[in-house]
């Protein structure tokens, strides 16, 4: 697929000479919705900053449609629109004027029918006269992502989005993003909620320490490192585990009445078709049976967790 | 150019200078008036005419310039770091626009403020005393130079400010004492020759001068080494404009 954003050898180092980045590699691809994941302070929002225009690189490249951050900032930044993390906001101002001025800041004609759609799709229709001081926290940040939409980006940023929001706008909010891909939008966004980027993602990157560890299809991740659990619920509660099941590695829960059995969803053979016929052939009755995989959240627990 | 960022930008700043129309107006014209009462009426009326200008009239360009160097740098450095305060300057930062465009934004709003201030304060200054503006032309050209100049200026202070007390150092403590040491009051012919000397050093006797001239004729110095002064300062503050965001200093990690 067609790559729309293209980092490469990104490092930074603040002036404290604390390395946030270091020679991160990354291709974004066109249409997809990007889940940036990992622990506090790994580097996340210095990544989105560095190709918004915010801070700037260390060493390394980015390129945006092909096009360099530094010497075609106009084009790049034209085409990116940013939800910051934190609810920075212009107080005094209106919502209307806020969102408007934003369009203005990105170089586009005035638009009263695209504000309004984009108002209406966040609910905030009703605000739009309001002081900004005066919404709550949620319709700030609500107010954050209209800005951002104003001027009708190819690619956006959502820096934690939901940190501090309610289900309901959680999930209008996760509404608005689908219909943005939808519309051929690219969604690059970040996440302390794992089960989110489960949801909504087509590709997962981990980043820890500055360094990306990880960027893998959504699906193929959860595949390769899951880890899937069958358990058998028995009709006749056993003492021990037989001696002929051994080498399946079982273990006996629920005061027998359980066994349960770990398996590799990558495995050449799960075993499972030759467990089944060896416990019919024990004599184990079986009353039902379900199977559970890793989530994302142990996945992301396993890869940032600090080696022992 | 991002034109329609230009607009944007200079309007967000109108709209916010009419939001504190008191502050930003009101309180400068009244101060103004303070001054005429004092100066111009109850003790101008005993001093004699200073190169056959009365008293009064004699100061209204000082006063002018007063307000116009003060609410250039409290506009602009107010304009440009209540956004770094809040945090929403990384909008502007994320913007496609260029240095060229923000500074234009910024400044020129600031600029306009303060020249629609000094020209409401040029017309109650004409309530008190009769005034004649010898040189139009020369006039505009002071005040648009300084203003320009002075929110240059203003804006490069917020810019490397760190709180908002620092906002108001530099217009209280530097630019008001060196105004009234200036010329606003007095002529610097007025001084032992001593002093006449020293007063050279104050880059606003030059401003004030030749603004002065523009109205009255009458300098300190000469309109040329005025105009010349001015336009040095003016480029002074460009180039460390130029230099903040290059370098992306105090703006950008």
């Amino acid at each position: 697929m067609q790559s729309i954003i293209s980092v490469s050898g990104l490092t930074k180092t603040y002036a404290s000479g604390f390395q946030a980045l270091k020679r991160v590699d990354l291709e974004i691809r066109k249409g997809e919705i990007f889940a940036l994941l990992g622990p506090n302070g790994a580097g996340k929002t210095t990544l989105i900053s560095i190709i918004c225009g915010i801070v700037n690189a260390s060493d390394g490249t980015v390129t945006v449609a092909g096009h360099d951050i530094r010497r075609d900032y106009r084009t790049t930044r034209a085409m990116i629109g940013l939800v910051p993390q934190e609810l920075t906001t212009d107080a005094f101002e209106s919502v209307w004027n806020t969102v408007s001025f934003s369009r203005g800041l990105f170089g586009k004609p005035a638009d009263p029918r695209h504000i309004e759609d984009v108002l209406r799709s966040l609910s905030l229709w009703d605000k739009k006269n309001n002081r900004i001081m005066t919404l709550s926290g949620g319709m700030k940040r609500r107010v954050l992502i209209a800005k951002a939409l104003s001027h009708e980006p190819q690619i956006l940023f959502l820096d934690e989005p939901t940190a501090g929001v309610d289900v309901e706008l959680r999930q209008a909010m996760w509404e608005v993003v689908r219909k943005l891909r939808e519309s051929g939008v690219t969604i690059i966004l970040t996440t302390h909620y794992i089960e989110e980027a489960e949801q909504m993602a087509d590709r997962i990157g981990v980043i820890n320490r500055g360094e990306l560890i990880l960027v893998e299809d959504k699906v193929e991740l959860m595949c390769k490192l899951g880890r899937k659990q069958l358990t058998l619920q028995l009709h006749d509660p056993l003492d021990a585990i037989p001696a002929r099941l051994a080498e399946y590695g079982l273990t006996l829960a629920s005061g027998g009445a359980e066994l349960v059995y770990s398996y590799d969803t990558q495995g050449e053979r799960t075993g499972i078709t030759t467990l089944l016929s060896e416990l019919r052939d024990a004599g184990i009755r079986l009353k039902d049976l379900n199977t559970t995989q890793t989530s994302l959240e142990d996945i992301f627990v396993s890869l940032v967790r600090e080696p022992a | 150019m991002n034109l329609h960022a230009i607009c944007a930008i200079y309007r967000f700043e109108m709209a916010r200078t009419g939001r504190t129309l008191f502050q930003s107006v009101v309180s400068p014209v009244i101060s103004t008036c303070l001054y005429f009462v004092v100066f111009g009426a109850a003790i101008g009326s005993r001093i004699t005419d200073i190169d056959g200008v009365t008293y009064g009239a004699f100061i209204v360009p000082g006063l002018i310039m007063l307000s116009l160097l003060t609410q250039s740098i409290s506009n602009a450095s107010f304009g440009i770091y209540f956004p770094k305060f809040t945090g929403t300057i990384y909008e502007l930062l994320s913007a496609p626009v260029s240095y060229l465009e923000i500074v234009i934004g910024y400044v020129g709003a600031a600029a306009t403020k303060s020249i629609v201030l000094s020209l409401i304060i040029l017309a109650t200054a004409g309530l008190f005393v009769p005034i004649e503006i010898a040189h139009p032309a020369w006039m505009v050209l002071f005040l648009v130079l300084t203003t320009v100049t002075f929110s240059l200026f203003g804006f490069i202070i917020g810019i490397l400010a760190d709180g908002f007390e620092q906002l108001q150092i530099v217009p209280l403590l530097v630019i008001t004492p060196l105004a009234f040491l200036g010329g606003t009051f007095y002529s610097i012919a007025m001084l032992p020759p001593v002093w006449q000397t020293v007063t050279l050093f104050n880059p606003l006797v030059y401003l004030i001068s030749g603004f002065r001239w523009s109205f009255y004729e009458n300098a300190d110095v000469g309109v040329g080494v005025s105009l010349a002064m001015a336009a040095l300062f003016l480029t002074l503050c460009v180039a460390i404009v130029w230099w903040i965001f290059r370098s992306g200093y105090r703006l950008k990690a």
